[in-house]
């Protein structure tokens, strides 16, 4: 007696429920078997049970929210800890990164990036090493030991062989580039191994202490910005933490896997891949932050603080200079912050306001247009 | 009887605009033009700061232009004639935008016209998708100041230099604000719109000062001091500085004083009309009281947290309320508040008389306000407000008629609504029902602490008793404490028990206690429990026995299914679920609990499963008797038991002391190999770490586990059937964590993350050597809290507590400002009917809320469990 899944399809198709319901009914349909009538009949169920959870009208969802994410604030760390224990990257975490993912930083104080690889590379330990030293910026420091020989007015860099060879680098593509960059005489020297020799272009004191300063800023291999890279094996595989962020440059790297790499830094994910990352980042973000701390918080609220913060098609801040900053009420805007220069602002050009928002009808002394105050009853 | 009293209008909409000269006239009821407030006789001089016509103050006075008294009269404006015109302080940044903007000639903007129809066009847009307009008007600003020279008259455009406070330099001339005006005046209206300004109610000479509107006395109150001598506000101050050099600029111009000191003069008059209007301009000194006390004016007035807007226009302050210390009371439903008698004397809740409840309030009105439920007022057809004394109280219980208003008492059952500061999330205001107890301290169940964040130490609530009819229905419905036991941060229940709940109903449900009928009873004897269930066993002289699963299944709803792991669960690799052998896994059926321990899991705050499928499967009312029953139930379970902790129960037997200090003492020696190690540079620096770092972690590392190993030889002879270990393990307070430091080692101090160093040069203490890196040099605290620290180790303690408090000093302040804005960002949203989620003007958050339309208090039916669950109800069939 039980149906197929054909009929099983048609008739759910049309159901107005959210998708994750209307699958695992499907599955359990599936897996159980049931008649036509046992069908109907769980189907009614599940409008009643669904309509019954649903959000009423006039709900001040936007509060809850605010609530629901502020309080939990209070019990919040304000220390900077490792990264998932282990003493390697530096991640801020706890209430200062809350409020970061709040502010729309354009740079996260301590930028990272969760580099997954593609297959061949990820089951093998030395090919992601291999990346890794790819990816990671090498200065010089890394590399040499750089002394400077006031005598001869000269720099000389003895390379470390082992490091060399480690990340793969030679000494002429070192010279050539640090020729390039610096713009004065670098020489590989002859009869010492390892060594180069820089000259400065005019023989002066100034000259050649800047030009051993500057030779430290050089990146002579990687990606600048990616100021560590680290090789970690989680579940069988290989994946790469870096401290530092470079999105838009890592995703061009081969072997990396485009699709599960990700970076914390949300202005980055903004710009490489659009608004609708960028809600999706702050979302994990924030979501991550409150996880990690041993708070649960409903991720509806996140989502909404989320989509509040991008639903203009940028990421706006939380504040002054974002969302609390550009209410279409002056009076909102200066009971918030810059009270006296929102008021001059207004008068000058004459504004109005409507008072619909909350803060506004508070001020004026009359019931606000939420919840219970936005139903009105008409005797007839 | 007949006229229904009116509904109150709304304030549709608020235009804001600049003052016209005119306007300000228009307004002013009379012009100021002396100095002085009063004469000789303490009377207001007529035409001075203290005008009669500007309102009155003084109770028992009449105003003279209005004839209402003291608190109706709004009081009315007087106006100063400026001698030149001033600048307004507020306005200089677009005085000086405007300035560059326009021609020095013929005073039109600098734009083609095609470029102004342009930007026009485009402020219409922004205005029509409601942003604000000021990316484009900065974006005119920019563009007009490009021009070298005029479009319409091609007069070449000089640069305009702006000198803090108000000075504008073109070429080396200083203009004059009449100058300024001058050019502004003859700007066309057309290009007024351009620049963002709407000419109608803001020209921009109108932003340069011919006549200063001077606020009524209302709004400037003098004090009488207890001398009897008057105490001007600080406005009226500084408005006679203006009026007295307004004054000298007057008489010296008219004498023909030289140009330098009319300008000396102008520039002291723009100078107080500065600090009138803001005494915080950067530049500008701030004016002063007699006493050097900076004056505070119009933009002091407004700004800031004790400020008009934030300080008393978002927040008010009401009346109807009371603030006392609060204290527990178990036997209060959660739903109840006790509230004191001398309280519930003096609040009131307003009753309309009607033939129905007449004798009613006339019998309260006869008790008078002396005896407790009695009235305080009564409120006459016409709207007299009369007090019921002792003297009245007979006569007025007489004249009490249908239509009159009796303010009776506060009573038992009354709804209120009780709150706790910080008012961080919704739960900190909710609704409660009175109940009038003695004493002098709000009195509630401790069970509520957790959503108020309220403990007993000496906590203030504040009540606030509702008023009307609609909110006290609107607060029984929403706000009442059993509709909020589920939290709607994350769904689960946020009231639950806390400590001796906890201990209590651990205590009485773990293993097989056996009870007797007369103990049985004693335990249910608050709970409204009818017969007990057949006994589980019967002792040898054949008395019937209970054991607590029992007992706890008479509070327990019928019909409740239920299974899960205890808070005292193993977190064995494989559950064996039911044949659990540490009585650690919970099965309820049919509201019977048949095996398992009743502990944080079961019904604590924030985790509570038992009470959370209650609240959802039954309902808040059975909920909140749930919560009632079992707060009663245990704290008779504990008194039943006695729990009680002493400093004796930290003792461990001498064999287990040696091995502590064994353990202590071979770290120390291995932190010493590893230092040892570090300076003979034999240490290998972990990947991406200095040796420094590397060395700091192996020390911590070693010194963590020791502390750890020693705690668990002392967690093993404190034993499961220690007081303290029972509430660490059942949840209801303290850590095991706690416990180890009380009876075998503190362990490490840290700041910020790491081992204490700071100090002196290269040690910590003067006690250590330079250089020194071992355990004790750093912070790591080898005694116990029982055996007492020694000084070295007492000062890094506190060093780390120390820090604990700053921590939490800074937390609050951050998080506070990070709610605040969230708050403000988030207030306005709202769900539509259509399900969608918008702001004030419309504009759409979300098209439907967290993308499936469900209350996150609600959300558990989103989730598979739910559909499961709706399957094998009606197929009968498991799903899984």
């Amino acid at each position: 007696m039980t149906i197929s899944e054909a009929t099983v399809d048609s008739m759910i198709a049309q159901l107005d429920l959210p998708a994750n319901i209307v699958k695992t009914l499907k599955e359990d349909v599936m897996k159980v078997g049931v008649t036509k009538k046992e069908l109907e009949q769980i189907i009614e169920r599940l409008g009643q049970s669904y309509r019954y959870a649903c959000v009423e009208p006039c709900e001040a969802v936007g509060v809850v929210s605010a609530q629901s994410i502020g309080e939990p604030g209070t019990q919040m760390t304000m220390r900077t800890f490792h990264y998932a224990g282990v003493a390697e990257i530096n991640v801020t975490l706890g209430l200062p990164r809350l409020i970061e993912i709040v502010d729309a930083r354009k740079q996260p104080s301590t930028p990272m990036m969760t580099i997954a690889l593609e297959k061949e590379f990820s089951d093998d330990r030395d090919m992601a090493r291999k990346i890794a030293w790819d990816i990671e910026a090498s200065h010089i420091e890394n590399l040499a030991e750089i002394t400077t020989d006031l005598a001869n007015m000269q720099l000389i860099v003895d390379l470390h062989e082992k490091t060399l060879l480690q990340r793969s680098l030679n000494i002429d593509d070192i010279a050539d580039k640090l020729r390039d960059k610096l713009d004065v005489m670098v020489k590989v020297s002859e009869n010492i191994d390892n060594q180069i020799v820089i000259t400065p272009n005019s023989p002066s004191y100034r000259e050649l202490l800047q030009l051993a300063k500057n030779i430290h800023s050089i990146t002579l291999k990687g990606i600048e910005g990616i100021k560590r890279v680290v090789v970690r094996k989680e579940d069988a595989e290989y994946t790469l933490y870096t401290e530092g962020s470079q999105l838009r440059d890592i995703l061009q790297v081969d072997g990396v896997d485009v699709t599960r790499t990700s970076t914390n830094n949300i202005g980055e994910i903004h710009e490489v891949f659009g608004i609708e990352a960028a809600r999706n980042a702050i979302i994990t973000e924030a979501t991550d932050t409150l996880s990690e701390q041993g708070l649960t918080v409903d991720i509806r609220h996140i989502m909404l603080v989320s989509d509040i913060m991008c639903c203009d098609g940028e990421v706006k801040q939380i504040g002054r200079h974002g969302i609390s900053g550009e209410k279409a009420s002056v009076f909102a805007r200066a009971a918030f912050e810059v009270t006296v220069n929102h008021l001059l602002d207004a008068g000058m050009r004459g504004d109005y306001d409507e008072l619909n928002g909350v803060t506004e009808n508070i001020i004026v002394g009359q019931p606000i247009k939420l919840g219970t105050g936005d139903v009105h009853l008409i005797a007839r | 009887m007949n006229d229904i009293p009116s509904i109150p209008k709304r304030v549709g909409a608020i235009k804001f605009g600049l003052l016209s000269p005119r306007e300000v006239r228009k307004m002013s009821i009379t012009a100021i033009i002396t100095a002085d407030t009063y004469d000789d006789d303490g009377y207001p001089i007529d035409m001075g700061l203290m005008d009669l016509r500007l309102g009155v103050i003084d109770p028992g006075l009449k105003c003279k232009s209005c004839g209402s008294r003291a608190g109706e009269c709004p009081g009315h404006f007087g106006h100063i004639e400026l001698v030149a015109p001033v600048i307004h302080v507020g306005f200089n940044k677009t005085i000086r935008k405007t300035l560059r903007s326009i021609c020095r000639n013929c005073s039109r903007l600098l734009l083609e016209p095609e470029k102004k129809r342009e930007f026009l066009t485009q402020l219409e847009e922004s205005k029509d998708i409601g942003h604000l307009p000021d990316d484009v008007i900065n974006e005119v600003f920019k563009e007009a100041r490009k021009a070298k020279s005029c479009p319409y008259c091609s007069t070449e455009q000089l640069e305009i230099k702006f000198e803090k406070p108000s000075d504008y330099i073109e070429d080396g001339h200083k203009l004059t604000p009449t100058e300024i005006r001058d050019r502004f005046e003859n700007i066309p209206d057309e290009d007024v719109k351009v620049i963002g300004m709407d000419p109608a109610s803001a020209r921009p000479e109108w932003m340069i000062l011919t006549v200063l509107p001077v606020p009524p006395v209302t709004v400037r109150p003098s004090i009488t001091l207890e001398s009897g001598q008057r105490s001007e506000d600080d406005l009226t101050h500084k408005l006679v500085d203006i009026i007295r050099i307004n004054q000298r600029f007057q008489e010296n111009r008219d004498a023909g004083a030289p140009q330098l000191i009319i300008e000396d003069l102008w520039e002291l008059l723009q100078y107080h009309v500065t600090t009138f209007f803001d005494n915080e301009v950067s530049g500008v000194p701030p004016a002063r009281h007699r006493s050097g006390r900076p004056l505070k004016t119009l933009t002091q007035r407004l700004k800031g947290k004790e400020g008009r807007f934030r300080g008393s226009l978002s927040g008010k302050r009401v009346n109807f309320s009371a603030r006392t210390v609060v204290s527990p009371d178990p036997n209060l439903s959660i739903n109840e508040v006790g509230v004191p008698y001398a309280i519930a004397r003096q609040m009131t809740i307003p009753e309309i008389v009607t033939s129905r409840n007449k004798e009613l309030l006339r019998m309260y009105v006869q008790r008078g306000s002396e005896l407790h439920p009695g009235a305080n007022y009564v409120i006459r057809e016409d709207g007299r407000r009369i007090r019921v004394s002792e003297i009245n109280k007979e006569e007025l219980a007489e004249k009490v008629e249908v239509g009159w208003t009796v303010e009776r008492q506060l009573m038992e059952g009354d709804i209120i609504l009780f709150n706790r500061q910080p008012s961080l999330h919704k739960m900190s205001i909710m609704a409660h029902m009175v109940k009038v107890l003695p004493f002098k301290t709000f009195r509630l169940n401790p069970a509520v602490c957790p959503p108020y964040n309220a403990d007993f130490d000496g906590d203030e609530m504040n009540m606030h008793v509702l008023q009307t009819e609609e909110s006290r229905a609107e607060a029984s419905i929403l706000m009442l404490v059993q509709e909020n036991i589920l939290s709607p941060r994350f769904g689960g229940p946020i009231i639950g028990g806390i400590h001796d709940h906890i201990s209590g109903l651990f205590l009485l449900t773990r293993n097989e206690n056996r009870i007797t009928k007369n103990a049985a009873l004693e335990l249910l004897r608050k709970s409204d429990v009818k017969d007990l269930p057949e006994p589980s066993s019967y002792s040898e002289d054949g008395e019937p026995l209970w054991n607590g699963k029992q007992i706890f299944s008479q509070i327990l709803p019928k019909g409740l299914y239920l299974e899960f792991p205890a808070q005292v669960c193993f977190k064995c690799d494989t559950c064996k679920k039911k044949d659990c052998e540490h009585d650690a896994y919970v099965v309820i059926e049919d509201g019977k609990m048949l095996q398992g321990t009743i502990d944080e899991q079961a019904i604590g705050a924030f985790k509570g499963k038992i009470l959370d499928k209650v609240v959802k499967e039954y309902n808040p009312g059975a909920g909140a008797k749930f919560v009632d029953d079992f707060t009663r139930l245990a704290i008779r379970g504990v008194m039943k038991t006695g729990l009680s902790f002493g400093i004796a129960d930290e003792d461990i037997p001498r064999t287990a002391q040696m091995q502590i200090i064994n353990i202590l003492t071979e770290a120390e020696d291995k932190v010493k190999a590893l230092i040892d190690a570090y300076e003979a540079k034999e240490l290998e620096p972990l990947p991406g770490r200095t040796l420094d770092e590397t060395i700091e972690m192996k020390i911590m590392q070693e010194l963590g586990k020791a502390r750890d190993q020693t705690g668990s030889i002392a967690g093993m002879q404190l034993g499961l059937e220690n007081s303290a270990v029972i509430m660490a393990k059942s949840g209801a307070r303290g850590s095991m964590l706690n416990l180890t430091q009380m009876a075998a080692c503190v362990g490490q101090q840290a700041v910020r993350g790491e081992r204490i160093r700071r100090g002196y040069a290269g040690r910590t203490l003067p006690h250590f050597d330079e250089g020194d890196l071992g355990a004790d040099a750093r912070g790591f605290v080898k005694s116990s809290y029982k055996s007492g620290l020694n000084p070295t180790e007492y000062f890094f303690h506190a060093i780390g507590g120390r820090e604990g408090l700053v921590d939490t000093a800074v937390r609050t302040s951050q998080s506070g400002y990070l709610q605040r804005r969230l708050v403000n960002a988030l207030q306005d949203l709202e769900v539509q009917y259509d399900g969608s989620v918008r702001e004030t003007r419309g504009v759409v958050v979300q098209f439907k809320y967290g993308e499936d339309g469900i209350d996150t208090t609600k959300s558990d039916y989103s989730k598979p469990e739910a559909v499961h669950r709706i399957v094998r109800m009606v197929t009968g069939k498991e799903v899984n």
